[in-house]
């Protein structure tokens, strides 16, 4: 007996964005997540919508999702706090110039125009405040930044009203497959489906090995701060050519500070801690920028839980080791933009045998023969 | 809100938006403006509404005060000195994003 | 780089100074930082300035308050290295920790972490609790031996518990006109408390303290109103009047000034923030972090010993201190195991006996009804301005923990960090699940848990690598 149409393991955006798409279509769909909606890399992210300077193979997708993005309120009847405020990437030095140049001619050869290149003028009327060694850089208009826990949860609420059921507290321990069926154990019984999907985030590894695809993926603390509020003065989100950076005005008015510093994952607990080096330098990075945030209060410091891959794009694609099962993981700390449109691919796939946009550079079995490591059971 | 029992032993002025009033050295700035005839020190980021200091013990951050220059100083956690200045924190202007 | 301390103590109470005295005399390298300019927590707060600058103000604080004096010059005397106004804002299971002061930030590592931070008074939410006007009883005794400031506006009290009785004594001493206590506690809570009574009795003077309080209260003439539930502080810019329900009826009276108090919980910001295995307790109604009898948490190096183990007075205070300091003289090799238990054992013993006081008055003085569940109108999350209501709306739109309700609300998300909202948050998704507070469980706690500017992080001197 079945227990759904689909079962959804991870209950994160990524998770609960398949399983809206599928319910939408009227598919019975599970969602099984260990700890409750949202507890990892969804809820602990920056929430950049950011096309700028994506990988060529993520870029049709970006473009797919923005379109979505910017109706997503209406389609879920609720508010991800998504605002198009633009992102910019910033240039210190004559090098980076060029590598901007360089960049935006590259989307232009793939045939994008949403990377504009901006000049100093331009770059202080977006970013005022910012300091007299940024000499330009790319900027994306319609790009800009929502709400990661409540856009979760949107997804969430959106795909239970088509009728989706989700679980909370319910770790799958081990697949099995059986004829023309899933068989999904888990510390809260068994639970089966003809087909299956793998958006288990950082620990898609570990479930990809269940169905039998072995990948290499490792678990990443990804580092973020939060200030005081301050009066609104910076529109766009700003990144940066030559350091990790991440950084904006969140709603609230609290400056968000992220960019890429890595503090340690502890596998047991699930929990993260800090590396203060990493901080310190964010900090460093932030005031050179912008001198006058010296004074502004750091509120609150934490680390999320993310899957990267060697190649640091994510695993999108049917299994290739089974029939029926399709892995939607590791978005190697820029999956938040691309939520609202692997949800859909996830169910197009299902639904239709394919996808209209290009995964190829996503499969599965893309590292299969290169000798890239095994580090799925992040435990060890 | 409140009155000194005694004059101060070591008397210092500091300025409260811009007006010179007496401290006692020792004072933590919050024990100042409650001394004064407004007790409030901030308008909230939300709503605007007045706070003044709660708990005196570093606890509530509902002091948060403009010291010197630097703004959301915890104003029960800094002591007096000669000179300070101290003022009142506005609501941070909430524009909306584009 | 190996640590520059063998001890390092957060806070500066009695737990914290007992500690520091006993640990520099096992001639362990000591530090103590504590936030406050002067030695003496929360209950001796400034005792070196009002017994040398202001001793008139000595009479109004009591024979309790100079008890303070001997310990701080202990303290004073001792050999550990004192850190007054730096705040720490962050410790690592490494025992690096992150301090602040004037000078800016600064990692040091120890071999061994005491943590002695001390309570904070109970969040009490009701309508018009964040007026301008309403503060709790402790700042304004604070403001008292800190400044040797009082009152010059009508007090009206709130809550109930033995802080609030004292002060509103001190107050009547000094000759400020206290307008009522109104106290929240019921007749219920004296049925509930006797049977611990024989063991409070065999504690020490706690309860003919207590009953000396009372009397003293009565010789003053201030109206004690009991059983008020509804209480309200009215008022636009500042506090006018206060409303409330007592014997069936609605009464208004002016005030100018609402001292509110209901009792002190562990301060396990810090604890949290590691984190360090906690439990909730059940008869005060807040988490404290799980210890063995000589405050060793669950993590390797650190201990805990004073009030931010669980509330046990002053007194306990100092003996919990000290206790602590035996053991991580043992931890430290500076004693064995039986010569630890030797010297700790007529602390142990008066530990204990301190301790027996407590069952007697977390019946009598448990928090009322209406703080636990407020009303939907009222604000929980001070900082962020988060109604009871908003996070009952949040439960039931999926957000089933305090974290989640943080995402959601921003309660929990503003400078204070949650010291005011999570006890309430916990309880009231508590009601709401229909599960006990130890299942729905609290904020993760993340440094710095003192606020640092983007400047002193970025210009973080780290030396311990
Ligand atoms: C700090 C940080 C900042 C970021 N900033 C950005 C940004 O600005 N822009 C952007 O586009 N992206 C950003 N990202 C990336 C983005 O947030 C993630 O790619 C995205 O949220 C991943 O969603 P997910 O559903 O794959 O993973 P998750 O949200 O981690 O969900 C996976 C879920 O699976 C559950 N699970 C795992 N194993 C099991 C099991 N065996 N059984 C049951 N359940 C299981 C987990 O509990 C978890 O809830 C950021 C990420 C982080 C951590
Ligand atoms: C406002 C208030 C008033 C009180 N008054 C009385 C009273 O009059 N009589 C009575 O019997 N009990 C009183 N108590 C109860 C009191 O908690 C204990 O009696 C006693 O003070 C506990 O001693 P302690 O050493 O555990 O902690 P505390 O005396 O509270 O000392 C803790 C110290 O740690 C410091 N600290 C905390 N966190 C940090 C940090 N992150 N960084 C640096 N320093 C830090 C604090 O500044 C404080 O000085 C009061 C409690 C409070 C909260
Ligand atoms: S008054 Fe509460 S932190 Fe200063």
């Amino acid at each position: 007996m079945s227990d759904a149409d689909v079962i959804i393991v991870g209950g994160g955006l990524h998770g609960c964005s398949a399983a809206y798409n599928l319910a939408s279509r009227r598919v019975k769909v599970l969602v099984l997540e260990k700890h409750v909606v949202g507890r990892h890399a969804s809820s602990a992210s920056a929430g950049g919508v950011r096309r700028l300077g994506r990988h060529p193979a993520e870029i049709p997708l970006a473009m797919a999702s923005i379109e979505l993005w910017h109706r997503l309120n209406e389609l879920l009847g609720a508010d991800t706090e998504f605002h198009a405020s633009g992102q910019v990437r910033v240039a210190e030095t004559p090098d980076e110039l060029d590598a901007c140049e360089a960049r935006v001619a590259l989307t232009r050869s793939l045939g994008y125009d949403h990377e504009i290149l901006i000049d100093k003028g331009e770059l202080v009327r977006l970013v005022p405040g910012i300091a007299a060694t940024a000499q330009g850089g790319i900027y994306v208009r319609e790009d800009g930044h929502a709400f990661p826990y409540k856009t979760t949860l949107a997804f969430r609420n959106a795909a239970e009203r088509h009728g989706a059921i989700v679980r909370e507290g319910v770790a799958v321990l081990a697949i099995e497959r059986a004829t023309h069926t899933w068989r999904v154990l888990t510390d809260r019984g068994r639970f089966e489906a003809p087909v299956l999907v793998n958006a288990a985030g950082a620990w898609g590894g570990e479930v990809a090995a269940m169905i039998g695809d072995p990948v290499p993926t490792s678990p990443v603390a990804l580092m973020m701060m939060v200030t005081a509020r301050m009066s609104r003065w910076l529109g766009p989100t700003v990144g940066s050519m030559g350091r990790k950076l991440s950084f904006k005005q969140s709603e609230s008015g609290t400056m968000v500070i992220g960019g890429g510093y890595r503090g340690t994952v502890h596998p047991e607990s699930e929990l993260t801690s800090l590396d203060f080096a990493g901080l310190r330098a964010s900090a460093r990075t932030v005031s050179e920028l912008f001198p006058h945030m010296r004074h502004v209060d750091i509120v609150r410091c934490w680390a999320g839980i993310e899957g990267f891959t060697p190649d640091d794009i994510p695993y999108i694609g049917p299994s290739k080791a089974a029939p029926d099962a399709y892995h939607s993981f590791a978005f190697c700390g820029h999956g938040f933009q691309l939520g609202p449109v692997v949800g859909a691919i996830t169910a197009e796939l299902i639904l239709n045998g394919r996808s209209n946009l290009p995964i190829e550079a996503f499969r599965i079995d893309r590292f299969e023969g290169t000798g890239a490591a095994y580090r799925g059971d992040i435990s060890r | 809100m409140f009155k000194r029992r005694h004059e101060p032993n070591h008397a210092l002025t500091v300025y409260l938006d811009g007006d010179p009033i007496t401290a006692a050295a020792g004072d933590m700035v919050a024990a100042v403006l409650l001394a004064s005839p407004d007790p409030r020190c901030r308008a909230t980021p939300v709503s605007g509404s007045p706070r003044a200091p709660y708990c005196m013990m570093g606890v509530c951050f509902d002091c948060l005060m403009e010291i010197d220059g630097v703004l959301n100083r915890q104003a029960c956690l800094v002591p007096v000195a000669d000179g300070m200045r101290i003022r009142r924190q506005p609501r941070p202007e909430p524009m909306a994003l584009t | 780089m190996s640590p520059q301390y063998d001890l390092a103590i957060v806070g500066g109470g009695p737990a914290g100074m007992a500690a520091a005295v006993r640990a520099a005399a096992f001639g362990l390298h000591t530090v103590l930082f504590d936030e406050q300019p002067a030695p003496g927590g929360q209950i001796y707060r400034a005792i070196e300035a009002v017994a040398g600058g202001r001793p008139q103000d000595l009479p109004i604080l009591g024979p309790e308050y100079r008890r303070g004096i001997a310990l701080v010059e202990a303290f004073r005397k001792c050999d550990a290295t004192y850190c007054p106004g730096t705040s720490v804002w962050q410790l690592t299971r490494e025992l690096e920790l992150g301090i602040v002061d004037a000078g800016g930030a600064r990692m040091v590592h120890a071999r061994h972490v005491l943590l002695a931070t001390g309570a904070l008074e109970r969040p009490v939410p009701f309508p018009g609790w964040t007026l301008p006007g309403v503060m709790t009883a402790g700042a304004a005794q604070g403001l008292l031996k800190a400044s040797g400031m009082l009152p010059d506006v009508p007090v009206v009290f709130y809550g109930g518990g033995p802080l609030l009785y004292q002060f509103a004594w001190q107050l009547a001493q000094a000759g400020v006109p206290v307008a009522a206590i109104l106290d929240t506690g019921r007749r219920a809570n004296y049925v509930a408390a006797a049977p611990y009574l024989p063991a409070a009795l065999a504690a020490g003077d706690y309860v003919a303290k207590g009953l000396r309080l009372l009397n003293g209260i009565r010789r003053h003439r201030i109206p004690i109103m009991r059983g008020v539930s509804d209480f309200q502080a009215l008022g636009n810019d500042r506090v006018r009047e206060v409303a409330y329900r007592q014997g069936g009826t609605t009464h208004h009276m002016a005030a100018g000034l609402v001292l509110v108090h209901a009792g002190v919980v562990a301060n396990c910001q810090l604890t949290q923030s590691v984190p360090c295995r906690h439990e909730w307790y059940g008869p005060q109604r807040a988490w404290r972090p799980v210890t063995d009898p000589w405050g060793n948490t669950d993590l390797a190096g650190i201990q805990v010993a004073g009030d931010c183990g669980g509330i046990g007075g002053a007194d306990a205070a100092v003996h919990a201190g000290r206790i602590a300091a035996f053991e991580a003289a043992r931890r430290l090799g500076r004693l064995s195991g039986d010569q630890r238990d030797t010297l700790a054992h007529p602390d142990r013993l008066a530990w204990r006996r301190h301790l027996l006081a407590r069952p007697f008055l977390d019946a009598l003085y448990p928090p009322s009804p209406g703080t636990l569940a407020p009303d939907d109108a009222t604000l929980i999350c001070r900082c962020e301005e988060v109604t009871a209501g908003a996070i009952r709306a949040a439960v039931r739109l999926g957000g089933t923990g305090p974290n989640q309700v943080k995402s959601y609300t921003r309660a929990g998300m503003g400078p204070c960090q949650g010291r005011e909202c999570g006890l309430t948050v916990t309880e009231i998704i508590a009601a709401e699940r229909g599960l006990a507070p130890e299942a729905v469980g609290t904020y993760r706690i993340r440094p710095p848990i003192k606020p640092l500017t983007v400047g002193q992080m970025a210009g973080l001197d780290d030396a311990t690598r």
